[in-house]
Formats: C-alpha cells, sequence, structure tokens
C-alpha cells in the first residue's frame, strides 16, 4: 500500500532553513494534528513572519486529515490523498518539526518543554494540541495483541494486516466511529460484529426512528449488530480469541477494535500545573491558566464544553491566531452537525433534539425511499435536525440553526426541503399544490397524478377517506396525506368532509388502516411501523405506543418482542396502581373455587405484608390492597407457593371467569357450570386483548353468575348451552346477543376460543366487545364464528396457538428475579461535591 | 456550589422508562431516560394529585402519568396541554459514564 512507504517523517534540524539568529518570538505547538497545524495556518495567513515555529509530533507523519481515516480503512483513498501539509509546506513556512518524538514535559518557570528523545526547547508561547486519547472499557483481555483503537495511521495499519487473514472481527461501540470501522473491514472482507451497550445505535446523533433505519440497513450489509450488549471480557491465548458478553454469548474475532468515546488528553497540561477540569481549561481565546500558554482543539473545554469533530476546532483556531495577532474577536463556542460517512448510507444529525417546553418536532417519512427527517422549532427557530436516507437540506437546516434564522414564514414547508419551501414563493402550502401542475404525481406508491386526484374529489369524493378509496392515492404509506388533504381544501373549500378518527394524533391512519397495513407488510417492530406509516412524531404517544404493542403481539405470536415501555404500569407491574401509589394484588382463583391453603397463603400475605385491607372482589376473588412496590416480588412469590397464579386484574386481558354452583350442588343446575367455567379459565388466561374481558358460565337460567352482562357467557339448559356475547356491566349496561346454542362441553370452549380471537384480531385496541358488536353487527359475528365451520376452527387453531406462548405466570417470572430493578430504587452510591 | 450525587449509569435506567431515587428527608425522585438517552430528574410527584410520575408511559421527552394521564414535560416538569401545574426538576448532568444529580437540599440553598 502506498501510504506504508511514505515512512516517517522525521526532519531534522539541519534539513530546515532556520535562520541562527532569528529573534522572532518562538511558538512550540505540541500535536501535529488537526487543530495544531490548521492554528499555525491561521497564523501565517494573518502575519507571515510574526513567530518563529516549532511542532511536536507523536505520530512519525507529516500532518494528515485524521477524519479521512475512515475512507482509508474502507478502501476508497491513500495515505497520500489525505495528508493536509506536506514536507514543503513545513520547509516553505520555515516550520521546525519533530515527528515522532512526543513531548513528555513542560516546565513553565524556565518556559521549556523536553521531548522523549531528551531535546529540550525554549518557547515563549506555547500551544498545546494533543487531542483526545481513544477510551478503552476496563474488561479483561484490553491488552491482548489484536485489540486495538480507532484513532490514528498505526491503528489502520493494524485493521488493514488483520483484514488480509481474514476472519471475524468485533467492533465494540456503535457510534460513528465505530460504523465506520466495521463499514470499511466489512468492504474489506471480514465478517464483522458490532457490539452496542446502548439499546439504538449512534444514540447521542440521532433519535429511535433513524436508528432503527440505520440499522436495518447494516444488517442488511451483512454486519451482525448487537444492541443493548455488554461486553464482559475479551478472551484468547496470547492474542485475541473473541469477545465474551455479560449474557455469555461468545462471539470469535480475530480482531477488536474498541471505538467506545475519547476523553481528552490532558495528562502533559495537568502535570505542568494548568487548570484541567474535562478538558484544558481555555477562555475566548483558547489562553490556559498560564497567559503564555494556550490549547486548542479535542484537548480543551471551553464555557464547559469539550467536543470531538472538527467544525469546533476551525472556529477555534481562527480566534486563537486573532488573539496571537492582537485581534481579539474570541471564540463563542460552536453548535455541532455529524454526518455518517459510509458510502451509500445518508445520515446527518445537528444541534439538539432534547426538546421540552415550546419545542415541536416537524418529521415527515417518507417509507419507499426509506426517507426519516426531523427538524425540531423552538420559538420559530431550528434548534435540531435528524435526516435520514436524505440529507441533501442538512447544509440547509444547520446554516439556518447556526444563524437562528426566523422560519416562520416557511414553516409550512420547512420538512420538504430548500427546494421546495423557497420555491416559487409559494410560502402557502395551499397554494403550493394549487401551483402544482396537472400531471405532477402526488402519490408516489400508487402513481396518482394531481389531475386524478382532483378529478376524483370533483366526481363527489369530499373526504380522505373517500379520495383513497376510489383513486388510491394516500392508500398506501400515507406520506401524501399532507397533499391530499391540501388538495381537498383547494377544490372544496370548508366542503371537505372529515373522515373516521384517526388511532391519535401522531399519524393520519385509523386503527382499522394500521392493523390492515401491519400484517399485509409483515412489519416487526413499533419504529418499523412508525417510520413505514409515516408517525408525525419521534416515538409516538401514550395511546399509540399501547395499541401498537398489542396488534404487533397479536399478530406475531411468539416472535414479537414484547415492549415493556409501551405498557401502561398496571401491565408492566402486573398490579393495579392505587392512588397512593401503592397497588393492589389479585391472585387468580379459577371459577371463583378456593381451597385452605390459598385462603392462609393470603392471610400470611395480609399480615406479612401489613396490608391495610383484603377484600372480595365482584369478580369472585380477593383483592389484597396497598401493596409496597418493593414488596411485590415477594408477596407474588409466596403466593406462587401456595399455588396460585397472577389474576391479571391489571391486564388489558382475560379477568374474571364467573362460575355459579351448577349441577354439582344446585337443585335447579342443569351443567357444572362450575367445572366448565375452570376449564375456560384455564384455556383463556393470561391472553392479552384489545380490552378486558370477562366470562360468566350460569347452570341454569336464572343465571346467578350474571353471564348475560359478560364479553362471553354461557347459560347452561337442559339441551346443552347457550353462548351468549358482547355484554357489559360498567358504565353503559348492555344484555348480550345469543351467539347460537351447542350441545356439548367442548363446543362451547372451542366457540368460546374462536370468539376471543375474532375480536382479538379484528377489535380496535381500547374497544371492548360491547361497542365492537355494535359497530360491527352481530349477524357479522355469527357468519364468521356459527356458519363459518372452517373458519370457525382456524380462529381456534390460531387462538389455541398465541395462548402456549402466552400462559407464563408474569408473577413467578418477576418473583424469581426478572426485571427485579422495576421494583427498586437506584442508589445513591457516592456524593462528590463540586 | 452543589453537591452531585451519583446514582448510576445510564444502563441502570431502562429506555423510555424510568427509576427512583430515594434520599433521607428529600421527596422521592424520578429519573427518566427517554428513547434518544437523555436523562430528566424530576420530584415524582405529579401536579395534579400526586401520581408517582416515574411510574408512566415516557413519550418523546414527555412522560404521561399513570393516573390520570395528565403529560407532565420531562424538561421543564410543566402540565402540557390544557393542564396546569408544576413539579420541580432537578438538575443532571453526566460524567465518565456515571449518572449525577444535583442534591434537592443544595438547590433549595442556593435559589
Ligand atoms: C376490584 C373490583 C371492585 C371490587 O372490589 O369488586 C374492581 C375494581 C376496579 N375496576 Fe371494575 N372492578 C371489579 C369488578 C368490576 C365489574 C364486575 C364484574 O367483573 O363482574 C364491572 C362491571 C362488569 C364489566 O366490566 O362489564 C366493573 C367495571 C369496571 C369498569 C367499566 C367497564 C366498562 O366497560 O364500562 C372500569 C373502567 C375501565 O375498565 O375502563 C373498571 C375499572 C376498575 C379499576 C381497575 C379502576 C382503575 O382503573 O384503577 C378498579 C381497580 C381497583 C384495584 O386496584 O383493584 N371496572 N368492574 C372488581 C375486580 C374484579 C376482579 O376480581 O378482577
Ligand atoms: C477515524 C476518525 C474519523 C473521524 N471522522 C470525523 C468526521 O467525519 N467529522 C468530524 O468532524 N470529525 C471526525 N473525527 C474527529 C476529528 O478527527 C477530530 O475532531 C480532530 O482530529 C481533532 O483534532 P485535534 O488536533 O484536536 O486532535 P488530533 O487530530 O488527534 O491531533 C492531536 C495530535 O497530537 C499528537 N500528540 C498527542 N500528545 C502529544 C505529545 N505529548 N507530544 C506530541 N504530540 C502529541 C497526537 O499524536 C495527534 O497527532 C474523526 C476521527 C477519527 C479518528
Ligand atoms: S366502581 Fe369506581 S371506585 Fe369502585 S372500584 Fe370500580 S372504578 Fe374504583
Ligand atoms: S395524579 Fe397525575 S394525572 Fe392525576
Amino acid at each position: 500500500m502506498d501510504f506504508q512507504n511514505n515512512g516517517p517523517e522525521t526532519a531534522s534540524e539541519e534539513q530546515l532553513f532556520v535562520p541562527s539568529e532569528d529573534v522572532r518570538e518562538h511558538l512550540v505547538v505540541v500535536g501535529n494534528g488537526m487543530a495544531g497545524c490548521r492554528a499555525v495556518e491561521e497564523l501565517l495567513a494573518r502575519d507571515k513572519h510574526r513567530y518563529r515555529v516549532t511542532i511536536f509530533g507523536a505520530e512519525p507523519y507529516v500532518n494528515y486529515n485524521r477524519i479521512m481515516l475512515s475512507p482509508v480503512l474502507a478502501g476508497e483513498k491513500s495515505f497520500d490523498d489525505i495528508i493536509i501539509n506536506s514536507r514543503d509546506w513545513y520547509s516553505d513556512n520555515n516550520i521546525e518539526l519533530i515527528a515522532g518524538d512526543p513531548v513528555t514535559a513542560i516546565d513553565r518557570a524556565a518556559k521549556t518543554v523536553t521531548s522523549q528523545s531528551g531535546r529540550t526547547v525554549g518557547y515563549d508561547k506555547l500551544l498545546i494540541a494533543t487531542g483526545s486519547d481513544p477510551f478503552i472499557i476496563p474488561v479483561p483481555g484490553k491488552d491482548l495483541p489484536g485489540v486495538i483503537s480507532f484513532r490514528d495511521m498505526k491503528d489502520v495499519d493494524t485493521m488493514l494486516a488483520a483484514a488480509d487473514k481474514g476472519g471475524n472481527a468485533v467492533v465494540i461501540g456503535g457510534g460513528l466511529l465505530g460504523l465506520e470501522a466495521a463499514h470499511g473491514l466489512t468492504l474489506r472482507g471480514m465478517k464483522v460484529t458490532v457490539v452496542h451497550l446502548m439499546d439504538s445505535l449512534m444514540e447521542r446523533q440521532l433519535d429511535e426512528a433513524a436508528a432503527w433505519l440505520l440499522k436495518s440497513a447494516l444488517e442488511g450489509r451483512g454486519q451482525t449488530i448487537l444492541t443493548g450488549a455488554n461486553t464482559e471480557e475479551i478472551y484468547g491465548d496470547g492474542k485475541v480469541e473473541g469477545v465474551r458478553l455479560k449474557d455469555g454469548t461468545e462471539i470469535p474475532a480475530s480482531l477488536v477494535v474498541m471505538a467506545v468515546g475519547i476523553r481528552p488528553s490532558t495528562a502533559l497540561a495537568r502535570e505542568a500545573g494548568l487548570e484541567v477540569n474535562r478538558g484544558i481549561k481555555v477562555d475566548d481565546h483558547m489562553v490556559t491558566s498560564d497567559p503564555d500558554v494556550l490549547a486548542v482543539g479535542e484537548c480543551v473545554e471551553h464555557d464547559g464544553n469539550v467536543y470531538g469533530l472538527v467544525a469546533p476546532l476551525w472556529d477555534m483556531c481562527r480566534s486563537l491566531a486573532d488573539g496571537l495577532t492582537d485581534r481579539h474577536t474570541g471564540y463563542r463556542g460552536s453548535v455541532t452537525s455529524t454526518k455518517l460517512k459510509v458510502a451509500g448510507l445518508d445520515v446527518f444529525s445537528a444541534g439538539d433534539f432534547s426538546g421540552g417546553e415550546g419545542c415541536e418536532d416537524i418529521v415527515l417519512r417518507d417509507a419507499s425511499r426509506g426517507v426519516y427527517k426531523r427538524v425540531v422549532v423552538k420559538d420559530d427557530r431550528i434548534v435540531g435536525a435528524v435526516l435520514y436516507g436524505d440529507t441533501v437540506d442538512g447544509g440547509w437546516y444547520f446554516d439556518m440553526l447556526k444563524k437562528q434564522e426566523d422560519v416562520a414564514e416557511i414553516r409550512d414547508l420547512l420538512i420538504f426541503g430548500q427546494a421546495f419551501a423557497s420555491g416559487g414563493g409559494a410560502l402557502d402550502p395551499k397554494a403550493a399544490v394549487a401551483a402544482l401542475s396537472d400531471d405532477a404525481e402526488v402519490c408516489g406508491c400508487n402513481g396518482v397524478s394531481k389531475g386524478q386526484v382532483v378529478a376524483c374529489i370533483e366526481a363527489g369524493n369530499c373526504s380522505l377517506d373517500a379520495v383513497r378509496a376510489t383513486c388510491k392515492a394516500s392508500a398506501s404509506c400515507g406520506s401524501c396525506t399532507g397533499l391530499v388533504e391540501n388538495l381537498l381544501a383547494v377544490v372544496l373549500g370548508d366542503d371537505v368532509q372529515s373522515g373516521p378518527k384517526t388511532l391519535c394524533k401522531c399519524t393520519s391512519f385509523t386503527h382499522d388502516d394500521v392493523r390492515r397495513e401491519i400484517v399485509a407488510q409483515n412489519m416487526r417492530s413499533i419504529p418499523e411501523v412508525m417510520q413505514l406509516l409515516h408517525w408525525s412524531t419521534p416515538d409516538g404517544c401514550s395511546s399509540c405506543r399501547p395499541a401498537l404493542n398489542y396488534y404487533l403481539l397479536c399478530a406475531l405470536p411468539g416472535e414479537y418482542q414484547d415492549d415493556q415501555q409501551s405498557r401502561f404500569v398496571n401491565e408492566r407491574m402486573h398490579a393495579n396502581i392505587q392512588k397512593d401509589g401503592t397497588y393492589s394484588v389479585v391472585p387468580r382463583m379459577w371459577g371463583g373455587l378456593t381451597n385452605p391453603r390459598e385462603l392462609r397463603a393470603i392471610a400470611d400475605v395480609v399480615e406479612k405484608y401489613d396490608a391495610p385491607m383484603v377484600k372480595v372482589t365482584g369478580g369472585q376473588r380477593l383483592d389484597i390492597f396497598g401493596i409496597k412496590k418493593e414488596d411485590l416480588p415477594a408477596v407474588w412469590a409466596d403466593l406462587n407457593a401456595a399455588g396460585m397464579v397472577s389474576g391479571h386484574a391489571y391486564g388489558k386481558s382475560l379477568r374474571t371467569v364467573k362460575t355459579c354452583v351448577g349441577s354439582e350442588w344446585c337443585r335447579f343446575g342443569t351443567q357444572d357450570s362450575t367445572g366448565l367455567g375452570v376449564k375456560i379459565e384455564r384455556m383463556t388466561w393470561g391472553s392479552w386483548m384489545p380490552h378486558k374481558f370477562k366470562i360468566a358460565a350460569s347452570g341454569c337460567p336464572r343465571n346467578c353468575a350474571e353471564a348475560t352482562i359478560k364479553d362471553f357467557g354461557v347459560v347452561c339448559v337442559d339441551s346443552g348451552y347457550e353462548l351468549h356475547v358482547g355484554g357489559n356491566g360498567g358504565i353503559h349496561v348492555r344484555a348480550t346477543d345469543l351467539l347460537c346454542k351447542v350441545t356439548t362441553e367442548q363446543e362451547a370452549m372451542d366457540y368460546c376460543a374462536a370468539f376471543i380471537q375474532l375480536y382479538r384480531e379484528e377489535a380496535r385496541y381500547l374497544e371492548r366487545t360491547a361497542p365492537w358488536i355494535e359497530r360491527v353487527g352481530v349477524d357479522y359475528v355469527k357468519q364468521r364464528i356459527v356458519e363459518d365451520e372452517a373458519g370457525r376452527e382456524a380462529l381456534r387453531s390460531r387462538f389455541l396457538y398465541s395462548q402456549s406462548f402466552s400462559q407464563e405466570d408474569p408473577w413467578a417470572q418477576r418473583a424469581a428475579g426478572a426485571d427485579a430493578e422495576l421494583h427498586q430504587p437506584l442508589e445513591p452510591i457516592a456524593i462528590a461535591a463540586e | 456550589m452543589t453537591d452531585w450525587i451519583d446514582i448510576g449509569t445510564l444502563a441502570d435506567i431502562p429506555q423510555r422508562g424510568a427509576r427512583t431515587v430515594q434520599i433521607a428527608g428529600e421527596k422521592e425522585i424520578a429519573v427518566f431516560r427517554t428513547g434518544d438517552d437523555h436523562v430528566f430528574a424530576l420530584v415524582n410527584e405529579c401536579p395534579h394529585k400526586k401520581g408517582p410520575l416515574s411510574q408512566g408511559i415516557v413519550h418523546g421527552y414527555s412522560v404521561a402519568c399513570p393516573l390520570h394521564n395528565w403529560n407532565i414535560a420531562l424538561k421543564t416538569g410543566e402540565a402540557q396541554g390544557n393542564d396546569e401545574g408544576c413539579t420541580p426538576t432537578i438538575a443532571v448532568r453526566e460524567e465518565g459514564g456515571r449518572i449525577l444529580i444535583a442534591r434537592p437540599a443544595s438547590l433549595k440553598a442556593a435559589a
């Protein structure tokens, strides 16, 4: 490789022309990197002759562009291509370069520096530009040969040598550097696994939506991306052989690249007694606590900030050179933007998207093009931006952000980019769509032009839904919804009819649209749904997240990874939250039956955990009140020990199955309603549903179990079982509809399973069976469950299949220690005064 | 002069979730982690009826109170939309991968 011939670049004193009687002030620079040399360039541009300059560099090279190490690794550039200043620049400007010889001490009293080789040089002004040191996580094996960081040319050489032999590489750290290293190594033929501690990639620069897109794209390129993965150990005998994670996973590797972050390189300054915090403290002119010592670049801390990107260095270097030449402009801090340098993956982020009061998100998602854009606006100024897939406007947003430009005028068109927002002076979105030509394509997914949409509206389709149903515009991914709505407004003025209610304010789609598309497009995660269906918020709200979690869970039994954080507190804690923040605990009592062992266990729990109340519920079981969050796992363990499981009194799920005494004891009983109730509860417990679901079985038409106000009710009669559906006590009492009559207990069970599955698959989240049946009609339900025998059987088996994954007692898992942190406060471990 | 209390690492707090911190003599504190890993701390009490905010659903930079679904801005503690009220916030900073919160008492003293 060509750059290897370039060799160490040590210019000795004799090689350079240095007038021995040079009486100019002597500027000594420690660090031949990006900031050190840029500072000298800026200085020369202002006053070529003012200072005599000597530069010490630890690396044996001339000044090169560190950020281009990524393209060198990827094979897109050679070392020669990334040299910023060749040897000629040093000699032309009489700069003495002492490369490959780091400075090891500064003597501020004598005003000298001493290098590793023992050379001592005096200075009038000293500039420290030592950059950063890669952070090495302190795990066993970190010092094994084959474990490296990604900071300089030497690291790239090591990676290239390893890649020549092929095999597996692990990159620890899924930030900018780690992903660029992974990309380069993949292109060089290695099988790469990225191990990232956080749950999403580049979490400092990207929000979850953009990170999800990035992860999918990298996986598509053959990389393995492990998020939420904690490295325990790097193992190997004499050289690295692999990485072991905390969860026990072992990943074999002949190369491990640690790219978990950087620390300002401050040791030299600290030992010299300069004021150092996170970085070397500097003022607005890059002067340290010693007026003759300056510092610049990643090693400094200005106004509490340290930086890890080049743009701030350029600003710092300008102020520094101004200061050294008596022009006191002063540095005021920088806003930064990031771009990932991975060919074909466009990722941009800038500013602050930490939201807060008055912040507004403008989000555009274009699933067919794989685009996600989010601009955060506060008080009519852009404060942050994240772009994925289409980053051409990154510079434009960043520019407005830095200049704090007022964007009120272009607010509505901002997200469409510079071409749209400043094009033709059409600032009103309605005027903008009105100005589109008739053959302009409005809906890319279905190839519908503006002319076709207008014709469709003029033909009498006066709502978004009607347009979607007729000409298909906006019926697929929905990204043109805004355009279609504006066209409706342009054509109809005030006569636009509003369509059915959308799922929530984050989307223009209804519950039914979302469910249909989840299945049709085989979506597998909440971020994926939000991207493909163009959610207008970055991570949804407390209405849509639980709904999406349920829809995915229902569509992908056994495969979907439940998102706990998208569940309401009761379902996350497996208990009902009370007004004082304690919880109530209801163990299951199958069909309302209990026994001395269970009663004793409940009595013991009440005493042991000081529960202030225990009560018989309207659902035929016992409710223990006032349990502290911390005590829940222990309470559950005690109840489990007596054979009891969670009663799901907290869930959008099966609640109780009420029974009456039935033929076993009652003089009127016609069938064993108690036994049937227990069997039904055993079959249905643990299932997640759109809303809570209650069942009852009565032994005769006297109906003591109140089966005709339950979601599913059985009334036993001499000749068999009457099955009732869609009842509701509660706010609006609704008596059930009779579904049908069956003759055997097995049939009653089968119809029950099929009915539940139909409800699970077709009702909207938070819609109980009563309003659902009023909406779809009892005849529809009869047709699906009673008349369509094959359909009923299919529904039943889908229900039982999904139950095979959900009948694990959540209490037992928690009692055994799962998610223990949910029940425990954090331990404040140390108190640091500052 | 602020006292900073080390409460653990980012990984100790579930993403889009919260943990609590108890300090003798102080109100319980809820420490939230957002979807993009920003950390905020508030007194663990809803301005409405003191619902434990730490148990709510975290979305964007808000938390929905578990008791009656008010939305509280994590950055300011302010109730959003038509609801009115404010929960005190506590300064948070990150240092070397550790999360530090300002000791509430010294905040009071400083104010
Ligand atoms: C404990 C219990 C009252 C009692 O002491 O008897 C109860 C307690 C609550 N009910 Fe109930 N309901 C209880 C039986 C009922 C019944 C009677 C029944 O199931 O036979 C009904 C009417 C039947 C029905 O649901 O159709 C009932 C209709 C409601 C409703 C109105 C539902 C509706 O569709 O209109 C709500 C509100 C809701 O779900 O949104 C509700 C909500 C609640 C909540 C969960 C309120 C809340 O969100 O915190 C209460 C929880 C208290 C707690 O912490 O445990 N509860 N609730 C009963 C628990 C039964 C069980 O063992 O699981
Ligand atoms: C692979 C890679 C990709 C990057 N990509 C980007 C990007 O896309 N965009 C972006 O903005 N930034 C990027 N960066 C960050 C950017 O390179 C740094 O912000 C920039 O180089 C910092 O400049 P500096 O002069 O402060 O430090 P450096 O460039 O590291 O220079 C410091 C120099 O000082 C030397 N030194 C240290 N101690 C001594 C001593 N005691 N004596 C003598 N010399 C010493 C070091 O060897 C080094 O050569 C990337 C970094 C890397 C490693
Ligand atoms: S009736 Fe009202 S107060 Fe009584 S338990 Fe049900 S929800 Fe609570
Ligand atoms: S207590 Fe928080 S919304 Fe009522």
